[in-house]
This record gives C-alpha cells, sequence and structure tokens, in this order.
C-alpha cells in the first residue's frame, strides 16, 4: 500500500469533520435563530426568518455532504454508528423536515395558520438540536451503555442547542438592527452562563468517561502542546463577556464580533475533539483505515472533492456577498 | 421471523420515503426550467401576465423545493440507517455516484435559489437569470446522477465482485449502463408532464371557481402545448424502455405482463387478478398473442415467464397493478392533453380563450396525475427488481440493518404521519394559494426594496 493511500482515508476523515463542523457552524446559527423565535415579535419573526432564509438550505447541504463522506469513505463505519443512532436520527430528521417546510408554509398558508407554522418551525428547530446534541454524546462515549455514558450524551443533548441558541442570539446581533438587536444581545447574555457550564462540564466530564481521551489528555509534553486549545476558548469567551455587558459596544460597526467569537469557540471545541478522537472513526472500534473504502473509490471522489469543494466554498461566499448587511423583506420577483 | 419483518418495515419505511420525495422533484426539475421559460417571456415581451405567472410558479417552486429537500436528506441517512449492506458491499459504485450528486448538484441549486428566490434587488438581471439557470441545472445534474446510480442497481456492469464487495473496472459503463438513457429520459419527460398537467390543473382550478388571473390563460395553454407534444413522446420513450427491461431484466417484464410460464405467442393480460399461490391470472380480459406482439413485434414470439426464474422474480401483483395504473394514467393525460389543446387550437382566433366547464373540471381533476404516473412508475421499476438491490448481484435482505423491527416500526409510524399531514398542507395551501387574487408586484425592483422589512418575509 503507498503512502498515499494510507493517507486517503485520513483525508477523509478530516474532509468529514470539515462538513462536520461547516454544517453545525452554518445550520447551528439557523437552528439557534429558530429557537428564539417564540420570544420575539410578530414583526420581529419575520426579521428573524428573513435573516436566514436565502442561506439555511444550503447550510443543511453540508450535513448531506457530512453523512455522505461517512456513507462514502467509511461504510464499514457507517453501518455501526447509524445503527446505534437510528432513533436520534430519526427524531433530527423529523425535526428538520418540521423546520424546514414551514419556512415556506409559514408565509404560504393562510394568514391564521401562521402562529402554527411559527410553533413548527421552533419546535423542529429545537428537536433536531437537541437530537444532534444526543448525537454527539452517544458518538463520543463510542455507544456504551450505562449511567455514566447516558449522562453524560444528555448533558451534550442539552448544551449543544444552548450553543446553537448563543449562535443565533449573535447572528441576530450581526444582522439586525433596532429593537430586536437589542433583545438578541440580551438572549446571548441569557445564554451565555448555561453555555460556559456546560462546556466546562463536558471538559471535566469526556476524560473521565473515556479512558483514550485522558491519556491523550494529561501527558506530558501533549499536555503543553494542547494548551493553548483550552486557553483560546476561555480567551474568547472571555472577550465575548466583554462585550454582551456593554451592548452599545455591539449594536454598532462591530456587530460580527460576538458571532465571529462564538464561531471561533466551535472551531476550537471541534479541534480538540478531533484530537481526542484521532484515528478512530468510532472510539475504541474501528480506526479510519479500517473502516475505509477502496483507495480507487477514494480517489474518485478526492477529485471530485478538489474540483467542486473550491467551487462551493467560492459561491457560498458569493451568496453571503449578496445578501450582506443587515437582513431585509424577503420578496419574489 | 423476526429479520423478515424488520426487513418488511425497512422495506416499507424507505418506500414511503422515497415515494413521498419523488413528488416534489418530479415537479421542481422540469418547473426551474419552465420558470426560466416565464422569466425569459417576461424579459422579452414585458407582458405582465408572464411576470404574474412567473412569480405565482416561483412560489410553488419554492414550496415544492423545500419539500422535497427535505425528503432528501432523510433519504440519504436511510441509505445507511435502512441498508447498511448495501453501502458496505456496493458502496465504491453507489458512494462516488451520490458524492458527486452532492458536489455538482445540491450545493448548486441550494445556494443559488436564495439569490433565484430573494436575489432581485440585490443583483443584476443578469446575474438572477443565471441563478434562476443554475438552480435548473442543479435539478437535473442531482436526476442525472441518482438515476446514472438507480440504473447500474437495474442494469449493473463495469465492475467486478471481489470477496463479496463490488469494485468498478469501468466508470463510464458503470454511469452509462444499458438501462440509464431510457431511464432518464422517461424520468425527465415525466417530471415535465407532471409539471405541465399541474400548472393546467391549477389554471383550469382557477378558471372553474372564477378566481382567474392575467397569468392563468397563457399558462393554461403553455402548459396545454407542452403536454399534447410530450405525452406522445414519453409513450414512445416508454416504450423503448420496456424493452431494453426486456432484454436485462426478463423477470420483472414477466411479472409487469402477468406471464407465469415461459410461452410462445403470449396473450396481453389486460386486466385480471395475479394469483401468486395457484401462479396463474384469475377474472382475465386478454388479447390473444398481444404481449408477444407488443414486446418482440412477432404474433410468435418466445416471452418467459415467472416460471423461468425460480426465487428470483418480484411478486407479480404490484408490479402487474402499478403498471396498468402508470399506462392508464398515461392513456387518460394523452386524451386531456389533446382534448385541451385541440379546444385551444379551435378558439385561436377568439380574443379569449373559454374552455368548456366539462373540460376545465376534466383538467382539474389531473392537476397531479403526473404524481400517480410517476409513482406508479417507480414502482414497476423497484419492485419489480426484487428480491435483488443490485440485479441479480447482491439481495435486499443481504444488505438490511441489525435495527430491532420495533424501532423501525415506530419511526415509520412517525415518518407516515408526518408525511400524511404535509402531503395534506402542501395540497391546502396550492389551493389557497391558486385562489389568492396576485399582488401587483410593481415592476420597478425600486418600488420593491423600498417595503419595510416588517411587512413580511414572503
Amino acid at each position: 500500500m503507498s503512502s498515499f493511500d494510507h493517507a486517503l482515508p485520513v483525508i477523509f476523515l478530516g474532509l468529514m469533520g470539515f462538513a462536520m463542523l461547516m454544517y453545525v457552524v452554518l445550520d447551528g446559527y439557523d437552528l439557534g435563530v429558530g429557537m428564539w423565535l417564540p420570544r420575539a415579535t410578530t414583526g420581529e419573526k419575520d426579521v428573524m426568518v428573513a435573516s436566514i432564509g436565502p442561506f439555511w438550505d444550503a447550510n443543511q447541504t453540508w450535513l448531506v455532504l457530512g453523512v455522505g463522506i461517512l456513507l462514502i469513505a467509511f461504510p464499514v463505519a457507517q453501518g455501526v454508528v447509524l445503527t446505534a443512532l437510528y432513533l436520534p436520527v430519526a427524531l433530527m430528521l423529523v425535526g428538520l423536515i418540521m423546520r424546514g417546510v414551514a419556512f415556506d408554509f409559514r408565509v404560504k398558508a393562510r394568514d391564521d395558520h401562521k402562529p402554527l407554522w411559527n410553533r413548527i418551525f421552533s419546535a423542529g428547530s429545537a428537536l433536531a438540536a437537541a437530537a444532534q446534541g444526543w448525537m454527539l454524546g452517544r458518538y463520543i462515549t463510542a455507544f456504551d451503555d450505562g449511567a455514566v455514558a447516558w449522562s453524560f450524551a444528555l448533558l451534550i443533548a442539552v448544551t449543544l442547542p444552548a450553543s446553537y441558541l448563543l449562535l443565533g442570539a449573535c447572528w441576530l446581533i450581526m444582522k439586525t438592527e433596532g429593537e430586536l438587536q437589542r433583545k438578541a444581545v440580551r438572549w446571548a447574555r441569557l445564554m451565555f452562563l448555561p453555555l460556559v457550564a456546560g462546556i466546562g462540564a463536558i471538559s471535566l466530564a469526556t476524560p473521565i468517561v473515556s479512558p483514550i481521551v485522558r491519556a491523550r489528555w494529561f501527558t506530558l509534553p501533549e499536555f503543553i502542546a494542547l494548551a493553548p486549545i483550552p486557553l483560546t476558548t476561555l480567551a474568547a469567551l472571555g472577550a465575548l463577556w466583554l462585550l454582551l455587558r456593554r451592548p452599545e459596544r455591539v449594536l454598532g460597526a462591530s456587530c460580527w464580533v460576538p458571532f465571529a467569537l462564538v464561531v471561533g469557540v466551535f472551531i476550537l471545541a471541534a479541534t480538540g475533539l478531533a484530537y481526542s478522537l484521532y484515528p478512530y472513526v468510532v472510539l475504541d472500534r474501528l480506526t479510519v483505515w479500517e473502516a475505509a473504502s477502496s483507495p480507487a473509490a477514494l480517489k474518485v471522489i478526492l477529485i471530485g472533492v478538489a474540483i467542486s469543494v473550491p467551487a462551493i466554498l467560492g459561491y457560498t461566499a458569493y451568496a453571503y456577498w449578496v445578501f450582506r448587511g443587515k437582513a431585509r423583506a424577503l420578496t419574489y420577483g | 421471523m423476526e429479520s423478515l419483518d424488520g426487513l418488511l418495515l425497512a422495506r416499507i419505511q424507505f418506500a414511503a420515503n422515497i415515494t413521498f420525495h419523488i413528488l416534489f422533484p418530479a415537479i421542481t426539475i422540469a418547473l426551474a426550467w419552465a420558470l426560466v421559460g416565464l422569466r425569459l417571456a417576461w424579459l422579452r415581451t414585458r407582458r405582465t401576465e408572464w411576470l404574474h405567472a412567473y412569480l405565482f410558479w416561483t412560489k410553488v417552486f419554492a414550496l415544492s423545493f423545500a419539500l422535497g429537500v427535505v425528503s432528501g436528506v432523510t433519504m440519504s441517512f436511510q441509505f445507511g440507517t435502512n441498508w447498511p449492506g448495501f453501502m458496505e458491499r456496493a458502496g465504491n459504485i453507489a458512494g462516488p455516484l451520490l458524492g458527486f450528486e452532492v458536489l455538482t448538484a445540491f450545493f448548486l441549486e441550494a445556494t443559488f435559489l436564495g439569490i433565484m428566490l430573494f436575489g432581485h434587488n440585490r443583483v443584476s438581471e443578469r446575474v438572477h437569470l443565471l441563478a434562476t439557470v443554475l438552480v435548473a441545472f442543479g435539478t437535473t445534474m442531482s436526476a442525472f446522477w441518482i438515476i446514472a446510480l438507480n440504473s447500474w442497481m437495474q442494469t449493473p456492469v463495469g465492475h467486478t465482485v471481489i470477496d463479496g464487495v463490488f469494485h468498478v473496472t469501468s466508470w463510464l459503463d458503470v454511469i452509462f449502463s444499458p438501462s440509464m438513457p431510457y431511464r432518464l429520459g422517461h424520468m425527465l419527460l415525466a417530471s415535465f408532464l407532471t409539471a405541465a398537467f399541474l400548472m393546467i390543473g391549477v389554471s383550469a382550478w382557477q378558471l372553474l371557481r372564477g378566481k382567474d388571473n392575467l397569468a392563468t390563460r397563457p399558462v393554461l395553454k403553455a402548459g396545454l402545448a407542452a403536454a399534447a407534444v410530450l405525452v406522445p413522446v414519453q409513450i414512445v420513450v416508454g416504450d423503448l424502455h420496456g424493452l431494453n427491461t426486456l432484454e436485462h431484466q426478463p423477470a420483472k417484464v414477466a411479472a409487469m405482463e402477468a406471464l407465469w410460464t415461459t410461452q410462445r405467442g403470449a396473450p396481453l393480460v389486460l386486466f385480471g387478478w395475479p394469483d401468486a399461490a395457484t401462479r396463474s391470472n384469475l377474472y382475465t380480459i386478454e388479447i390473444p398473442r398481444g404481449a408477444a406482439w407488443i414486446l418482440t413485434h412477432d404474433p410468435d414470439g418466445l416471452l418467459q415467464g415467472i416460471d423461468a426464474f425460480p426465487d428470483a422474480h418480484p411478486p407479480v401483483a404490484p408490479v402487474f397493478w402499478s403498471f396498468r395504473v402508470m399506462v392508464g394514467t398515461g392513456v387518460l393525460m394523452l386524451c386531456a392533453a389533446w382534448l385541451g389543446a385541440w379546444q385551444v387550437w379551435r378558439q385561436r382566433r377568439r380574443p379569449r380563450l373559454e374552455l368548456p366547464r366539462w373540460l376545465l373540471a376534466g383538467l382539474a381533476a389531473m392537476t397531479f396525475s403526473g404524481w400517480v404516473a410517476t409513482v406508479a412508475g417507480w414502482y414497476v421499476s423497484e419492485i419489480g427488481r426484487q428480491p435483488f438491490l443490485v440485479q441479480g448481484a447482491l439481495r435486499t435482505a443481504e444488505a438490511a440493518s441489525a435495527v430491532p423491527p420495533a424501532q423501525i416500526a415506530q419511526t415509520l409510524a412517525i415518518y407516515l404521519i408526518v408525511y400524511v399531514l404535509l402531503i395534506v398542507a402542501y395540497i391546502s395551501v396550492l389551493r389557497y394559494m391558486a385562489e389568492k387574487p396576485i399582488e401587483d408586484p410593481g415592476t420597478s425592483p425600486a418600488k420593491r426594496g423600498a417595503r419595510p422589512v416588517a411587512a413580511g418575509a414572503e
């Protein structure tokens, strides 16, 4: 086996991680905005949905790419992972269906049905977010049974929606103005402490639940090499808190900073997670090399990826540029 | 027995999802191109009716697209949750084809959909038109890749099997497998007919209810013209597809024709009750030598029956009936399209098209005829491939998951409730939109941009 063939599964693990991170950040703010809907006035709801309307469909496609790479590149692992996560996957899909169709139904159905579709919108967003948190928790604990593993999954099932709520609030700080923007600052402040507590608890619990993670984290010199990840996370969270305490700092030109800081925290958390899990696709059970497809198939996909992913990133950036600035009413025509 | 129940439940669940899913691509693939046409008509003639038609059908497109997307995401997961053995065994082939679908189609259509729907005030007319074309191109590419995969599963070539795992020897052969051009042509035409009859039916409904607007008659005429030309083309393509199936999947054709025994000069069973227990048809109406004549173009031609494929043939009754529903609906579509087109042609000198009410009622009743024919056609194709997942090479039972049947049953119940509610919601909202007077969109983009934010997110 050539060294390139040996590297191929690792490249695809990286791509899968990248797609999943893109999904969590991009659809994370969509789901967060969706969950905040019940707290907004009727007019504000329209602006909130308008702020994510042009993006959500493409955002959600990163999930399809992520699970697609799991199916394509790691056929052996996908059987294990998706069979173990069968129920939460189904619940997440139902949540995504509810959220996705509500986007269109809420503006096309009769006016007196609009509140119902708004409720379906937020309920779907919450269901999808909680199911994703649960799946992440089960995945990190390698689908172990027992009270410790289940409570850990429960902890993440609560923390991930909380982080989406914070991300969604920061998105609204960036994309809206006036009273709604002030509200969004309050929402972000509301979610800050629960989120920090959640991240702290997960950071303590992960090495307890997983011996492999414990070994990875607390050995020298890796411990020192890893230190920048938690330290940068703390710095970003601290900066975010300072900004959110004084709303006037984020209402103007620097309205994008809170969102960028939270995205930074997501990236750091993903980096830490990736370091903890590598080279396993299913922790302690399947490595990338055991789970991967044939090098021939992977090469074909890699060519496609090398051409299309830069193009996708390019036109995604273009779409964000077209809809830059504060959200406006969405009109066809 | 338990594993059989699990297998059956997994099949019902996947079938429920894929049936629900195909309803919406069947509309959006062609409707996207129809929108390109409507937009071009407006830009070239600057006649308000085309703008109104474009705006109304853009809303229908957005709604249908959203339903297609969410059920498509569900499907991408169900490949793994319901058929883990499929990716383990055929992943080297199915993986890249599905991957290319995501990379070249899903992102493209999803990203430019935002610009197509909401970008009017933000990009130039030229860029907007390009975005619309890219969405249409994306939906068609998506159909291309998924049809390529499905066709390979029906008529697998271009691979070798090593230790039970499929490996590609020629990508060109895999992508353009023997049934692929026929299936792709048949499906794209099915989409154009589904969209055409939707546009015809909704317009006829508006006229019946006295809720017609500027766009109603032009759309009705264009839809009838397209359908009158495309239904006969579809019948020819469908016949070619059938002959291709006879060559590569004779067991499927035997089930379609309820032909239990291999024989010369087989009759065409118009109607009958295929009985699996006695392996014969009850209460039949037959045309002597009909099947032999249609399929081999020789009244004494030899056709293989179900008995030629012991333990490797599909269940006869569902395939037989689905095929008749598809063909029957197709015949009705031909009658409706030609009757309507003939009326339009007769009235070509009149200032205003006035169709008789009985015809309008008939056309309105045919609004979703494309759905019926498309779903029935896919049932013929997919049930007709059983008991195989990959024809002759991988059995469906071998790919099933080890998920407890109770879990599959629970999630199946949830999916079914959601899907039924969504179809009811879709049709009622479509009707509500059809009867709602069109708001004058105004003709200057600047005026629209000035609308206050809180006015609505539509």
